[in-house]
This record gives structure tokens, C-alpha cells and sequence, in this order.
């Protein structure tokens, strides 16, 4: 058994002898939203896609309330367990990943048709509730073609939140957006903040880190170099390295 | 030209080219069989699997067609497999129709965006869900057009089959000149008649695939 909500513990992951992920230990409480930052190759995007076994971990352990997500189980168990583990982990990803054959409305309601039996009146429900709440309900018979990259990450957050995942991941969910469509896709992610919705957040946007999450986590080279409160972080970092990549992101930004 | 001649003996043409349509139906359809078995086991986790299907693309793909139909038909009986004309040219030409069919069928696969299975992984889906309802419908419209052009190749190989005694369109032809001594006409009126079947089938295709594009 193990204390936390979410429990990551000497996560270790290597391609041959490149070594990305090394022993990194992490955990996050129930209702927590937690950052990763770091340098492109840091190791952020690969640890947050070990959490849902997409990448699965060569060494180390992953659990979610109580249960370990990467146990040790034969082929066809271990599907059967990791699907089961996959419909309480949400999942948003940088290229939004819609369905392009489908319309919003489908994308929402394909897996809880598929995997959780409920009829076409629930799904519908399901799906107006859904889109309502990241407000794309006015678009639920478009294709994902016909929407901006604003919206089409607005209807990937509602497609994993038709699920009731106990936790959310977002890889650089606004990394592929134009800068003016950040906001409406940040502002949903607020929202959630501060429904409690417990999140892991890879992020190259330092300010809505700081301004949302209550744990900032510094990657860099497959190791947490640093952990802290925001304020923490972002204001008096302790570390040699966090203040370089701190400094050369400002930089960039402007 | 002989004009009369060719009044005289199209509705022969005419029969002969239901033949052709025929066998292309047969072919195209074992064709898609084999094509999607091929694929599968291109695509398999499994390597023993993917061997079999790399093996059986290089080899109905690697030798001529004709060498293919000849073995099965007249070496065929040295191995206990007995059948008539149309049968070896439907079996032999769906065959080797397959072997290309396995590429397209397979590059229409992997074309679609890694992301796509991922996502619905991630949702909780199975492999065989996440194929079914993600991969497979994005990448069967993918393979339309290049379906239609293994297609378009499959309706003017079937003229091969003339060479193991199917009466169909090239055959007649050919039994024709034998007896009119006009190759002129009698390929000419051939060709007429596969240029429409191949045109039609291209219409289909092309109707197809517009209807099913993605917005």
C-alpha cells in the first residue's frame, strides 16, 4: 500500500544505453497540480507518458490510489488491467490526437460507449455535459477539422474528462497553439483547478505554472534537480541549473 | 477498317467481356482477402507471423504473373491440384493481386499518425478497439485510391489468363484473328471494351473515395 494519491517511485527508463529517466521518486496528493519543467530532452514528456504506461518505465514503480498501474503480470492480464487503469488516467497531448473521422460529439462519446456499455441518450448527456463545460458545446456536430487549435484541445480536455478520470496529464497540452489561442485552452485548465481535479502538467509556460500549480518540479538530464512551491522555484531557486534554464527562458520569451 | 466485321462480332466481344468482368470480381475480391490477411501478418507482434507475410509478398511480387499461373495450372496436377482454366486464373491472379494489396493495405496503416492509437490507448481502448474504431476507419479511406490503381491493374491482368484458354476478352480476340485475319479490328474492338470496364471501375473508385472524404 502506499500513502499517496499518485506514487512514482525509482523511476528509471532507458533506450539501449541512453539512460532519460534516472531514479526519479515524486508524488502528488489527491486535488494537487503539480508542473514539470524543463529543457527540451529533460526527460518530462517521458515521465508523465510512464504514469499512463505509454512509455513503460524499465525500472521502478507507478501507482495511483493504492493500486500500481505498471505491476508485473502476464500479456493478456496485464492489458486487461492497464485499460482498466487507463480509463482513470486522462491524457492531453501537445497535437490534441482527436479522431478526425469523428465529430466532436463521437470523439467524447466513443469510450464510454465502448467501455462503459452506457446508452446512445447517456452518451449524448454525457457529451453536451462535456463540451459544455470547456464551452464547445456550440460545435458538437463539427469535425475536428473544421476547428481551431483552441478548440480542438478544448474538446481533447472534454473527450478525457467524459472518462471521470481520478487524474489528468498534460503534455505541452498548449505548446502546439497559436499564442492567442493559449488562454481559452489555459482557462479551461483553471477551471479544473479549481474543481480539485488532481493534475500532472509538463509546461514550457512558466507563468501559468506559477500561477496555478502548488508544486513546480525542475527536470533536467532524467533527474529532479528541484522541487518546490512556485513562489519557490521560480523566485529563489536553490540550483545551478534551475537558474540557467530559468534565465535562458526569460530570454526567450522576449 | 472493317466496320461490318466489327457489328458482326462484338456481341461475341460483348460475352467474352462478361468473362473479363468476372474474373476481375473474383480476382479483386480474393485479392482483398489475401490482401487483408497479408497485411495483418506484415503488421503482426508476432515475427514468425510478419516473416510469412514479408515471404509472401516477395515472392507472388518478385515472379512474373504468368509464371505464377502457369505453375498452378499446368504444374499443378504433377502436385494433386486439378482445376479448370477459370479456376487457375481466379485463384493464381487473386493470389498474386493480394501481394500487392498487402502493401497498399499495410502502408495505409502505418501512415496514420502514431498519435491517433495513442489517444485511444489512453482512453482505456484495447489494441483491437483502437484499431477497429481509430486506425482501421481512417486508413480504409486512405487505401481507396491506391486500392483503385492494384485495381485498374488487376482488370488488364486478366488478360493473361488468355494464355491458359479463358475465353475471355484477349482470348476471343485472338481466336478472331484466326479466323478473320483482321488483328486491327479484333484488338482494337478488345481494347474499346477494357477501356470501359477500367473507366467505369475508376468513376467507382473516384465516387467512392469523395464520399467517404473527410471534411
Amino acid at each position: 500500500m502506499t500513502q499517496h494519491f499518485v506514487e512514482i517511485r525509482h523511476a528509471q527508463k532507458s533506450y539501449g544505453t541512453l539512460e532519460v529517466l534516472k531514479d526519479i521518486s515524486l508524488d502528488v496528493e489527491r486535488g494537487q497540480i503539480v508542473a514539470i519543467i524543463g529543457p527540451s530532452g529533460s526527460g518530462k514528456s517521458t515521465l508523465l507518458r510512464a504514469i499512463n504506461d505509454l512509455d513503460p518505465l524499465t525500472g521502478g514503480e507507478v501507482w495511483l490510489d493504492g493500486v500500481q498501474v505498471n505491476k508485473t503480470l502476464p500479456h493478456r492480464q496485464y492489458e486487461k488491467h492497464i485499460n482498466e487503469m487507463r480509463q482513470q488516467i486522462g491524457m492531453v497531448f501537445q497535437h490534441f490526437n482527436l479522431f478526425p473521422h469523428l465529430t466532436v460529439r463521437e470523439n467524447v462519446t466513443m469510450a464510454p460507449k465502448l467501455l462503459k456499455k452506457i446508452s446512445d441518450k447517456e452518451a449524448n448527456a454525457l457529451a453536451e455535459e462535456q463540451l459544455d463545460h470547456v464551452g464547445m458545446l456550440e460545435r458538437i456536430d463539427y469535425y475536428p477539422a473544421q476547428l481551431s487549435g483552441g478548440q480542438k484541445q478544448r474538446v481533447a480536455i472534454a473527450r478525457a474528462l467524459a472518462m471521470k478520470p481520478k487524474l489528468m496529464l498534460f503534455d505541452e497540452a498548449t505548446s502546439a497553439l497559436d499564442p492567442e489561442l493559449v488562454e481559452e485552452v489555459n482557462l479551461v485548465m483553471k477551471q479544473l483547478a479549481q474543481e480539485h481535479m488532481t493534475m500532472i502538467i509538463v509546461t514550457h509556460e512558466m507563468d501559468f505554472a506559477a500561477s496555478v500549480c502548488d508544486r513546480v518540479i525542475f527536470m533536467d538530464k532524467g533527474v529532479v534537480v528541484e522541487e518546490g512551491p512556485p513562489e519557490q522555484v521560480f523566485k529563489t531557486p536553490t540550483q545551478e541549473r534551475t537558474r540557467n534554464f530559468l534565465r535562458k527562458h526569460l530570454e526567450g520569451a522576449k | 477498317m472493317d466496320t461490318e466485321l466489327i457489328l458482326k462480332v462484338y456481341p461475341y466481344f460483348l460475352q467474352a467481356a462478361v468473362v473479363t468482368i468476372e474474373l476481375s470480381i473474383l480476382t479483386i475480391l480474393l485479392g482483398l482477402v489475401c490482401g487483408a490477411l497479408g497485411a495483418a501478418a506484415r503488421l503482426s507482434r508476432l515475427a514468425g507471423i510478419r516473416f510469412l507475410g514479408a515471404a509472401y509478398v516477395s515472392f507472388f511480387r518478385g515472379t512474373p504473373a504468368l509464371i505464377q499461373l502457369f505453375l498452378l495450372y499446368f504444374g499443378g496436377p504433377q502436385i494433386g491440384i486439378q482445376l479448370d482454366a477459370f479456376q487457375a486464373g481466379v485463384i493464381g491472379l487473386g493470389i498474386n493481386i493480394g501481394a500487392y494489396m498487402t502493401e497498399t493495405m499495410r502502408g495505409a496503416i502505418i501512415a496514420i499518425d502514431r498519435g491517433q492509437g495513442e489517444a485511444a490507448r489512453t482512453l482505456g481502448l484495447s489494441r483491437m478497439q483502437a484499431f477497429r474504431n481509430v486506425v482501421l476507419p481512417q486508413a480504409l479511406r486512405l487505401m481507396i485510391r491506391p486500392l483503385g490503381v492494384n485495381i485498374n491493374a488487376q482488370i488488364k491482368g486478366t488478360a493473361l489468363v488468355s494464355a491458359i484458354s479463358v475465353v475471355e476478352l484477349t482470348y476471343t480476340a485472338q481466336r478472331y484473328i484466326g479466323s478473320t485475319y483482321k488483328p486491327f479490328e479484333m484488338f482494337l474492338l478488345a481494347g474499346v471494351l477494357y477501356l470501359v470496364i477500367i473507366t467505369t471501375v475508376g468513376k467507382g473508385v473516384a465516387y467512392l473515395d469523395r464520399k467517404v472524404r473527410l471534411p
